[in-house]
């Protein structure tokens, strides 16, 4: 059953819809990922304009993101006052990050460095993460017991420390704002909201429990994704509420069994299904570079 | 004097035969199956039915007419690029701007093209896909812009946005014609300019023209509107929709689990 979209200008069937929106809604409940980085080029290949399928995944975006928020809510694995501050660095970081885009969109070639920062990022955050997990699977495997992660790093010499209890950690303000404020940057060039750096800097450079970490970025995306939905719709008219409506009934739907799935699983394994999915994306992007196009020529409208 | 007016009358009369040139022997009468294309929210692209016939005083003269009929979107300003390796990356670098490109263009002859139509009429009234794109830019190190009108062309002729349909016009008795053209789902909005042209030994010797307008209509026009005029509100109200189906679903879920 094809339906029309008003704005992105296309019929799309509408089962499609549902089941790309509920793929990514099960990702996003699972490893507290918004999802755009997975969602947009999926949306392209469906025949939707790009910018409209960027604007319009981030209201997607939202909606998963809150269904799954509600569901580890209830669970009480969400640190809001983490969210809350990182939520601050995020705000400052992606004010730089537009200064920088838009800097690199007069120097010119914005597409290729945004590609090359994503394959830069994604395969070193999922190598990373995989090698990682992998010792983390092998240990408890060999029945040992687990060694407890090192506590001590340079993120317990800084000041201003505070007590977040949902995490357990007792560290100073500055890192959280820090790593808020480099996603910000990098979210606002790349154009996504972040999730998978940000996961990956809070388990590893906060020391978070996993099960806390996904539940706080749920939270801290749905305030980055509302915001990009917003200021897209303003500037540039391309979120689609059709489009977005049909995404959001598998998306929501999608994180509620998403958050099923994840409290099911081990923090170890969760983390290196993570990893492989950001290194599948990672792999997907250089090929897209280095492999020849089906077609070296391509048409984009005149603004 | 008389000798001046004469040698003037002599040199503005062909100017002016060719002013006020006669109605043509052979004129077109055409219909369409519809006025208007609504877009609605099931809409799947539409056939569009193209008919009509001859209407003259005299017997159909000696050599046969041919018809062809085109139906243009509403121009566009386009930019074509071209990709090429870099350092092992695969960078687009020439482009080529055109300036007016027709968002849909289908043509639909009686007979083969090159018998229907002479080169020398196609230019002067730009029937074929290549000749209804116009205003052609670039910077003076492309050196091949025809290859990027060709791949415009390719391109869009695989998303069904340009159509040749040599031979689709059924046209019986010298008289009566008909042609069907299949719009596809993604239509730009606005008027769409349908012409009919009756070519005798590939010259053109009458033409028709009318207009058909593409629009959406009820939600989905009250959606772009808003979208448009009312953004800051349509803004809150993706992100409220987006908030609420959210919570919903997991208020429904957790209902599910307690029973």
């Amino acid at each position: 059953m094809q339906i029309y979209l008003p704005i992105a200008e296309v019929a799309v069937n509408i089962y499609l819809l549902l089941g790309l929106g509920g793929l990514v809604g099960v990702l996003s409940g699972m490893f507290g990922v918004g999802g755009g980085f997975l969602i947009t080029p999926l949306l392209f290949f469906v025949g939707i304009p790009p910018a409209v399928a960027v604007a319009t995944s981030a209201n997607q975006i939202v909606a998963s993101s809150v269904s799954g928020l509600f569901a580890h809510l209830k669970r009480k694995t969400v640190d809001l006052k983490m969210g809350l501050l990182m939520q601050g660095g995020g705000v400052a970081g992606a004010a730089l990050g537009v200064m920088i885009f838009n800097l690199l969109k007069q120097l010119g070639q914005v597409d290729l460095l945004v590609n090359l920062c994503y394959v830069v990022f994604l395969g070193t955050i999922g190598g990373l993460m995989f090698v990682e997990s992998l010792r983390a699977i092998r240990r408890s495997g060999r029945g040992g017991p687990v060694p407890k992660r090192k506590q001590r790093g340079w993120v317990h010499t800084m000041p201003l420390k505070m007590r977040f209890r949902t995490s357990g950690l007792y560290i100073s303000v500055i890192p959280p704002v820090l790593v808020g404020f480099l996603v910000g940057v990098l979210s606002a060039i790349m154009g996504v909201g972040g999730g998978f750096i940000m996961v990956p800097a809070m388990i590893y450079l906060l020391h978070m429990p996993t099960k806390v970490v996904i539940g706080t970025s749920l939270f801290q995306i749905i305030l980055v994704a509302a915001f990009t939905t917003f200021l897209h719709a303003v500037t540039f008219h391309t979120v689609d509420v059709v489009l977005a409506l049909f995404l959001l009934i598998g998306g929501v739907i999608g994180a509620q069994i998403g958050t099923r799935i994840g409290a099911k699983l081990k923090a170890e394994q969760l983390r290196i299904l993570l990893a492989m999915l950001v290194l599948g994306v990672c792999l997907k992007l250089a090929f897209g570079l280095f492999l020849p196009p089906s077609d070296v020529y391509s048409i984009s409208a005149l603004q | 004097m008389t000798r001046l007016l004469l040698s003037l009358a002599l040199l503005l009369a062909p100017l002016a035969a060719a002013a006020q040139q006669p109605a043509p022997d052979e004129q077109i009468v055409l219909g369409l199956s519809q006025n208007r294309v609504a877009i609605t929210a099931n809409f799947d692209g539409s056939e569009l039915l193209i008919f009509g016939a001859v209407k003259r005083d005299q017997p159909a003269k000696a050599p046969p007419l041919d018809v062809i009929v085109t139906v243009a979107g509403p121009s566009e300003r386009l930019v074509i690029h071209r990709k090429e390796r870099r350092a092992g990356i695969w960078v687009n670098t020439d482009q080529v701007t055109i300036r007016s490109a027709p968002s849909f263009y289908a043509v639909a002859t009686s007979a083969p093209l090159d018998t229907a139509l002479t080169a020398t009429e196609d230019l002067r009234h730009r029937i074929t896909i290549p000749s209804a794109i116009r205003y052609i830019t670039s910077r003076d190190d492309v050196l091949d812009e025809d290859n990027f009108v060709e791949a415009l062309i390719r391109l869009r002729e695989k998303s069904h946005l340009y159509l040749m349909n040599e031979q689709s016009v059924r046209f019986d008795q010298q008289t009566l014609f008909r042609t069907s053209v299949a719009l596809p789902s993604n239509l730009e909005e606005g008027d769409y300019t349908v012409r009919v042209f009756l070519t005798r030994q590939g010259r053109v010797v009458s033409t028709h023209e009318t207009t058909l307008h593409v629009g959406k209509v009820g939600l989905e026009q009250w959606l772009n509107t808003l979208s448009r005029d009312n953004a800051p509100l349509y803004g809150l109200l993706a992100i409220f929709i987006a908030v609420l189906s959210g919570w919903a679903a997991s208020e429904a879920f957790r209902l599910l689990r307690r029973q």
